[in-house]
């Protein structure tokens, strides 16, 4: 079995700031991780590689710096890592993110099953996974939080959930999954696949290795495109309430008609 | 901010940090649960194993990394700082592991250590008895040989990991005339027959870490499981505690730093009479104290460890040092901790308390620190004999 995660390296949530002025985001001096619902496809994608064998390949579009995210991956138990990184896919949107994806997956040879996390946190759209899928013709399932192997091996039976609940869809290979952070706990790191990660050769693939026409990637391959971008403004008035408990109360229910809230 | 520059390489500095990422996001949230419930930490011990930590001291041609003393102090060091209970479930595994590696034949080496070092198989080292602690040639337990059998009896007290570990590195008497000489060390299984476990211990400290009775009522082991010579029991026991005390002061140097991290962030935060605590001197002499006696403890735990893997096979006076000053250490700067946080510091909600409770083992396991001196003392004695 051929796997492949796909990744993104983002700026570590917890330590980013806003630039109110220009409306961005400040990246210098914050850390980069592994997208977190990554992290949890890098998981099932290894736990599945233990249970049916064969290889996990991690892959991931982004400047020069995003080995270290493909290192890390390596070390939580990835066997190989591919950079796709080339200035023709700066300013890409979701479509040709996927575009760009897909023709290095092809590249590597195709894949019985591609694992996504289910969104990034930076971009938060959700939708590389399912373009990815579309774009190799594959079938899909998004935001699976459980995943079970068929006994003939050759499908998969997953649950795609719901705010109230899930469905249970059965796949057959290829295909592709996005994964939520509840479907495993990824496990720590290990010092072999540290050592390892250290020593593996990853290699870097442009526009031309992956074989796509430059106007299709990177900006010029991008319907859509951030205009601006603003920090949200958060206005509180604070009023005091006089009187006795019943005219507040009275007075707080008149405040909250005329706001729309009841 | 200046820090001490300790030279590590870069596999070093990848232990140091794949152990602080276990201690941060799998040690802490767990260990106040732990400590209440006196719950064994397998899940974290599995999640060590994962990390390959198990098999740091242990060979590479055992499936281990081949690292020292060293190696497996910075490891310690960094989980010492999220809690010494689980730390010290993981490290008395390598207690046990030592005599194998140390004494063990080749057939020994080659059955035990690949799946200590895979941490498939946990580890207890038993020593100790109700009569026989800080005078350890007084063990009561006995080894008869009976045919191809040794017969075991008697009873191991205050065995750390016992119940948990598969496998136990024992020391009894073989030759109960000969005093210290007439001790010998075997490997034990958990399934041997006449091999049970005897009360659990409820602790003051350390609560998440198993110490449980060994006891042997007529344990056949096969022949083969003796370690060494016979006769070698009180050698073995000796060599794995000079190699393990390092350890142990690097598990107070972790605990220590946690402790005095807890109280600089208190200090700054905690306003009394309109400003941090931290402004005043009062608390400022106090937190200096603590951090320069937590720096002088940490330089002396990684030259002894280093020195010890340079091949320095005269040992014992330079890890009772090690042992003795950090643990010292350890136990003030926990307690100051709690002084500085105050009655918040006595309180469960924060967790200064369980190390102040934790601390105090650091002074009286793998030696008291009474014997430590003893072993100092005794060791001038000698180099200034010589000279």
């Amino acid at each position: 079995m051929q796997f492949v995660v796909c990744i993104k390296q983002v700026p570590d949530a917890a330590n980013v700031r806003f630039d109110p002025e220009k409306g961005t985001l400040i990246r210098e001096g914050v850390e980069s991780m592994i997208n977190p619902f990554d992290l949890n496809a890098i998981e099932a994608a290894v736990q599945l590689k233990e249970l049916l064998g064969g290889e996990v390949t991690c892959i991931t579009m982004g400047p020069p710096q995003a080995e270290t995210a493909l290192r890390d991956a390596l070390a939580l138990g990835a066997d190989k890592a591919v950079l796709l990184s080339d200035r023709a896919f700066a300013g890409s949107d979701t479509l040709a993110t996927s575009r760009t994806l897909a023709a290095g997956i092809k590249k590597l040879g195709g894949a019985d099953l591609i694992f996504c996390g289910k969104q990034a946190i930076d971009g938060d759209t959700a939708q590389v996974g399912p373009g990815l899928a579309i774009r190799l013709g594959i079938d899909y399932v998004t935001c699976v939080s459980h995943i079970e192997v068929s006994n003939d091996k050759k499908s998969l039976l997953v649950k795609r959930a719901w705010e109230e609940g899930y469905d249970l869809v059965q796949i057959d290979f290829p295909a592709l999954l996005t994964v939520l952070t509840c479907i495993n706990t990824p496990r720590v790191p290990s010092l072999k696949g540290k050592l390892k990660a250290k020593k593996t050769k990853i290699p870097v693939w442009g526009a031309e290795e992956i074989g796509v026409d430059p106007s299709d990637l990177g900006l010029s391959g991008s319907p859509t495109q951030v205009v601006s971008t603003s920090v949200p403004k958060f206005e509180a008035k604070k009023e005091m309430l006089e009187g006795d408990v019943d005219e507040q109360v009275e007075a707080l229910v008149d405040r909250l008609k005329q706001a729309g809230i009841i | 901010m200046g820090k001490v520059n300790y030279f590590l390489t870069e596999e070093q500095q990848m232990i140091v940090d794949l152990a602080r990422q276990i201690a941060e996001e799998k040690i802490v949230p767990a260990r106040a649960q732990l400590d209440e419930e006196e719950k064994f930490p397998w899940d974290i011990m599995k999640d060590l194993a994962q990390a390959d930590l198990f098999g740091l001291y242990i060979p590479e041609e055992y499936g281990g990394l081949g690292g020292g003393c060293f190696e497996n102090c910075l490891a310690v060091e960094q989980l010492g700082w999220g809690c010494i209970a689980v730390t010290t479930t993981y490290a008395a595994s390598a207690l046990g592991g030592y005599p194998i590696l140390l004494f063990g034949n080749e057939e020994q080496k080659s059955k035990y250590l690949p799946d200590i070092a895979a941490g498939k198989r946990l580890v207890a080292f038993g020593l100790t008895e109700a009569n026989a602690g800080s005078d350890a040639g007084a063990i009561q337990t006995t080894a008869v040989e009976d045919g191809d059998y040794w017969v075991i009896n008697g009873t191991k007290q205050w065995i750390t990991n016992g119940g948990e570990a598969d496998i136990y590195t024992i020391i009894a008497m073989t030759d109960k005339n000969k005093g210290a000489r007439g001790a010998s060390a075997f490997i034990l299984e958990k399934s041997d027959p006449g091999f049970s476990f005897g009360k659990k211990e409820h602790k003051m400290g350390l609560r998440a870490s198993a110490t449980r009775e060994l006891v042997f009522t007529d344990c056949r082991i096969p022949k083969d499981r003796l370690l060494g010579r016979r006769g070698l029991g009180f050698i073995i026991a000796m060599r794995t505690l000079d190699l393990a005390r390092p350890g142990i002061g690097a598990i107070g140097v972790g605990l220590a730093q946690a402790a005095l991290d807890e109280a600089v962030t208190y200090a700054k935060q905690r306003i009394q009479f309109g400003q941090p605590i931290m402004s005043f001197q009062a608390i400022q002499h106090m937190l200096a104290d603590m951090a320069t006696q937590i720096e002088a403890a940490r330089a002396m735990v990684y030259n002894v460890a280093r020195t010890i893997d340079s091949g320095e096979k005269d040992i014992a006076k330079l890890a009772a040092m090690a042992k003795l000053f950090a643990t010292d250490v350890a136990m003030k700067v926990t307690t100051d901790a709690v002084q500085i946080l105050g009655g918040y510091g006595y309180m469960k909600d924060y967790p200064v308390e369980k190390m102040m409770r934790d601390a105090k083992i650091l002074q009286i396991y793998e030696g008291t620190n009474q014997i430590q001196r003893n072993v100092i003392g005794q060791a001038l004695n000698k180099e200034y004999t010589i000279k």
